[in-house]
């Protein structure tokens, strides 16, 4: 058995994996921040809790309605994505002339306000989901048991990522999209509808944290503080990548998940707050981030 | 002042003379997580477990007049603290029942002292509480983790689960529990092959389970607590470990994780409780009436030992006449306990209450004859054995006697 | 409008409005009356956490009202310096206003070095690197061997101040934090009023106009961030000793977010807005507790009602109906 500094590199392989499974996350998520950062020019504190409530959705749809982990696939983000149109229209538009900090500090008050209905009505132990038959069970790779439902994690989350890349860089919704974050005037004047657009990419930013939090269901526990933990990690996610580009954040979403993974090998004391580090580092060598224009 | 005294020295005078007994009015604080991760295994059910007791015991007719308030104390000491301290300085609150979490236990615990009222903490699992923070203020009823950790490692040991992984939850807690487990599991000739620290609280632990698959230990110890232990249990599933042949060994888990856990994830873990709703016609008759205050759900051994401690302080305070603090407490330690959940006890002179443990095995999905009928009882863990020996805690007052 | 500015109550910056001595003294003396004779009519312990809340927003009001910084992690501040005060009363056994002054110092530094990182970008990145450092510093709390984990430090000594006065009994602490909630609250006054106060709202106004006038805009910004940490440091080191005990609510991110609300609700850039905000949020605390899980819903929907229909804050507005700066 061969080792890299004194792990055996099996082990290694395995965790590097399974880093890829966590960065999955951390990508669709901060893919979201970054395109609602995009056109709206604020940071989504709600974010968190609008993933918790992608996983709450799929588990309501299941118990009430008998929809299973497929449907709620597709149905979880358009509620919750539906949800955020409606926030959008009723209150962030409120505050389209207003410094972009009250942004965060009513997305902030949203979070609570979220969080603490799921808390009353759910309490906080965490509800059962169970992983969908199709995917349950897994394979041996050799190095490591690889659930089937993880490996579907990365495909689909990869999938996802790679769509709205290609819709955003390639696609003319794509280019009104990039034209209105650069000057949101000037596109409406070729008689575009810029407020339509910003509510309905608020609404997907929603919805693809709503699919994150749906892919997490089966393997954490469907709980109503699943997202605040979560958040502001994938803040700091978005800090190092930048928000310049959509493909820097999904690729710095992947890539820490996989310098997470390895911490946990290596110094698992530390691989809650490896990201913050790196991040420190990133500031100092890069203020504005390794993808980020300076500002 | 002078009035206050004067007046109450007439209402004795007259409670006296016209009534055979005295009347005494305390007052109970049930103090717990209501919102958070513990609301489940103590929050309002702990409310209706001290109501249960003073229906039982009759308080009215026995010239007790018991009145019971609560709050949550959502995890956090300070505001766990702050609570006691306006109940007894300005709500007049004799007992504080409950109060899990144990960070939040040792503040109310040094509070109780400073004030010299009563603490009978059920929920809690620190064993400093009658080790060394003890205080003569505090009774610990149901639990701690050394009698988790005993009952647990010894058991398994014995059944062959002789060498042993932690996962442990990267804080205070987490390295007591697991410092705990390893100590019985080497005495009782078992080997600890490695632990892994997770961060605490952590949501991914397929790492961490990964490692502790590929360490081959035949006992996977999870020193850690609520949402953590769920999660690792859940995963632990999805990994195939217990599959795989490995034991899940559940250092702190309650009744209520494992409905939440549901059966299909839970099956095969062994766990120590003190307590069991389907143990005999008394538990099973008192639960019944539990669980028909309380939404359905069957009681945890916290809300037991709620209804126990309670009990026990109410016959303190019959056989006085008097809530005066240090003859109840006296009384307390001096008398054995009995009443149907725990059958009989003591209170040992560092505040340990100690009883029989059990251990438990979850059932697998097809043993299961419905909801909340979870556990295979394995083993009896005597009194004598199952909680630390008194000496070994470093408890003053065990010094002085 | 440039990305680091934050609007502020048009009364305040009103053209003619100069600081008036005469409203600034009648209310100063008001202040201190209400603080001398509260004790005797309300419970001294909740009193004395009001104080240091207020004193806690007040720090982050410096930064955040007049410095046009919103940080979201003063949490680390507040309660880094709790936890060395709580140390030093209780291993160290030093006095409580050494144990005070250590807390503040430590704050001070930290805030230094935070400042440096954040202070290179602006707006909405900076909010985001104040968190995520302050939730480092949250990690860090959890997992080393001093805080005590979970537990916190407990049962910290009051101690006996300047070696004569014990601080036991409720009273007698309050009036001592009183004293230094007080002096802090003065220092932050004079800062306000003071040159260097005025050069600050220039640069949150216009940051590359006070550039062209030669102002080095990030020195300035770099010294209020410290002063806001220590301050807030002082608040927090005031408050272990006052509870007797350090522990990881006072970290987490979720007082950062309390902080900014109290700040918010009382009115952001007013002299005396986040006193009256932390009255109003920790007086909600008190007696919505029994509303148990409600609490954080009410105190969301106070967050974007202030964000919606009311950025000006209770003193904002009250400041815009007398037409004083307040």
């Amino acid at each position: 058995m061969s080792e890299l500094l004194g792990v055996p590199s099996q082990v290694l392989f395995g965790q590097l994996l399974l880093g890829l499974i966590n960065g999955s996350f951390y990508a669709v998520l901060s893919l979201g921040l970054a395109i609602i950062f995009g056109l709206l020019n604020i940071i989504n504190f709600a974010h968190g809790a609008q993933y918790m409530m992608g996983a709450f959705v799929a588990w309501m749809l299941l118990q009430y309605a008998g929809v299973g982990y497929w449907w709620a696939l597709l149905a979880a983000p358009v509620v919750v994505g539906i949800t955020g149109v409606v926030i959008e229209r009723l209150l962030l538009a409120r505050l389209r002339n207003a410094d972009h900090l009250y942004g965060l500090l009513l997305t902030f008050g949203l979070a609570l306000i979220i969080q603490g209905i799921f808390r009353n009505e759910y309490g906080v132990s965490g509800l059962p989901y169970g992983i969908p038959p199709e995917l349950a069970g897994g394979r041996n790779l050799g190095f490591m048991f690889l659930p089937n439902y993880r490996a579907w994690v990365v495909l689909a989350s990869l999938t996802l990522c790679l769509a709205t890349w290609f819709v955003i860089e390639r696609t003319r919704l794509g280019a009104y999209l990039r034209a209105a974050t650069e000057n949101p005037t000037l596109v409406q004047a070729f008689g575009i509808n810029v407020p339509l657009l910003v509510t309905l990419t608020y609404g997907f930013g929603v919805a693809l944290a709503a699919f994150a939090g749906v892919l997490a269901a089966p393997i954490y526990s469907v709980n109503p503080n699943m997202g605040a933990d979560m958040i502001i990690v994938v803040f700091a996610v978005v800090v190092i990548g930048g928000m310049g580009s959509i493909l820097g954040s999904i690729v710095t979403g992947f890539a820490l998940g996989i310098v997470e993974g390895l911490t946990k090998v290596f110094y698992p004391e530390a691989s809650s707050t490896v990201i913050f580090v790196i991040m420190i580092l990133v500031l100092l060598v890069k203020p504005a981030g390794l993808f980020g224009r300076a500002a | 002042m002078g009035i206050r005294t004067w007046l109450l020295a007439t209402t004795f005078a007259i409670g006296a003379m016209g009534a055979a007994e005295a009347q005494v009015a305390v007052k109970l604080g049930v103090l717990n997580d209501r919102s958070g991760v513990y609301a489940d295994l103590s929050g309002e059910g702990s409310v209706v477990a001290a109501q249960l007791a003073v229906e039982d015991f009759k308080a009215k007719e026995k010239g007790i007049d018991v009145s019971i308030i609560s709050a949550d104390h959502q995890n956090k000491p300070d505001i766990g603290s702050n609570i006691a301290r306006q109940w007894y300085d300005r709500d007049g609150v004799d007992v504080i029942l409950d109060v899990p979490t144990s960070s939040v236990a040792l503040a109310v615990s040094q509070i109780t002292r400073e004030k010299n009222k009563i603490l009978i903490n059920s929920g809690a699992g620190a064993t400093d509480l009658t080790g060394k923070q003890c205080s003569p203020n505090t009774i610990h009823w149901t639990y701690d983790t050394y009698a988790l950790g005993y009952g647990t490692g010894t058991a398994l040991v014995k059944r062959g689960g002789d060498t042993w992984f932690f996962l442990t939850a990267d804080y205070a807690f987490g390295h007591a529990l697991e410092r705990d487990t390893a100590e019985v599991v080497k005495k009782a000739g078992g080997k600890v092959l490695g632990q892994v620290r997770h961060p605490f609280p952590g949501s991914d632990f397929s790492s961490f389970l990964l490692q502790a698959q590929a360490s081959q230990a035949k006992v996977i110890g999870l020193a850690n607590a609520g949402g953590d232990t769920i999660n690792a249990i859940k995963q632990a599933s999805e990994f195939g470990i217990v599959a795989g042949g490995q034991t899940l060994a559940g250092l702190l888990v309650f009744l209520s994780d494992v409905h939440a856990l549901g059966l299909e994830a839970a099956q095969g873990l062994v766990l120590t409780e003190a307590f069991y709703w389907d143990q005999n016609d008394g538990t099973r008759a008192w639960s019944e009436r539990f669980a028909a205050r309380h939404g359905g759900s069957k009681p945890t051994m916290v809300h037991a030992g709620v209804y126990a401690g309670t009990l026990h302080y109410l016959k303190a305070v019959e056989a006085l006449k008097s809530k005066d603090t240090k003859a109840v407490l006296e009384w307390m330690r001096a008398n054995p306990s009995e009443d149907p959940l725990f059958g009989k006890g003591e209170i040992r002179v560092d505040g340990r209450h100690v009883h029989d443990m059990y251990l438990f095995e979850v059932k697998k999905p097809s043993e299961s004859k419905g909801p909340w009928d979870y556990y295979n009882q394995l083993s009896v863990i005597p009194a004598a054995e199952a909680f630390r020996p008194l000496d070994a805690g470093g408890c003053e007052l065990v010094k002085k006697s | 409008m440039s990305a680091h500015d934050v609007a502020v109550p048009a009364a305040v910056e009103g053209d003619g409005a100069r600081p008036s001595g005469r409203t600034y003294g009648v209310l100063l003396a008001v202040l201190v009356g209400v603080i001398l004779v509260a004790p005797y009519f309300l419970y001294p312990v909740f009193l004395m956490k009001v104080l240091c809340f207020a004193l806690f927003a007040s720090a982050l009001n410096l930064l955040l009202g007049y410095g046009g910084l919103l940080s979201f992690g003063h949490a680390a501040f507040f309660g880094f310096a709790s936890y060395i005060s709580a140390h030093a009363a209780k291993v160290w056994g030093l006095p409580p206003e050494l144990a005070i002054l250590s807390g503040t110092a430590a704050a001070t530094v930290l805030g230094a070095v935070f400042g440096a990182l954040a202070i290179r970008r602006q707006g909405i990145y900076f909010a985001m690197i104040t968190l995520a450092l302050a939730q480092l510093i949250y990690f860090v709390s959890l997992q080393s061997e001093f805080t005590g984990g979970e537990d916190g430090i407990q049962s910290v000594p009051r101690g006996v101040l300047f070696g004569v006065l014990p601080l036991t009994d409720d009273r007698t602490l309050y009036y001592v934090v009183a004293t230094i909630f007080l002096a802090g609250f003065l220092l932050i006054f004079r800062i306000i009023h003071s040159p260097f106060g005025q050069v600050l709202r220039a640069i949150r106004d216009n940051e590359p106009r006070a550039i062209s006038l030669g102002y080095r805009t990030v020195q300035y910004k770099l010294a209020t961030f410290v002063i806001s940490a220590g301050i807030a440091g002082l608040a927090g080191a005031t408050k272990a000793l006052v509870f007797q005990l350090a522990s990881l609510t006072d970290v987490h991110w979720s007082m950062s977010g309390e902080v900014v609300l109290m700040t918010l609700v009382g009115g952001m850039g007013t002299i005396f807005g986040p006193a009256v905000g932390a009255i109003v949020v920790v007086s909600m605390q008190n007696y919505l507790a029994t509303l148990g899980a409600w609490v954080p819903i009410v105190q969301g929907i106070v967050f974007v009602v202030c964000v919606l229909l009311f950025r000006e804050g209770i003193i904002g507005v009250l400041s815009r109906w007398t037409k004083r700066p307040l």
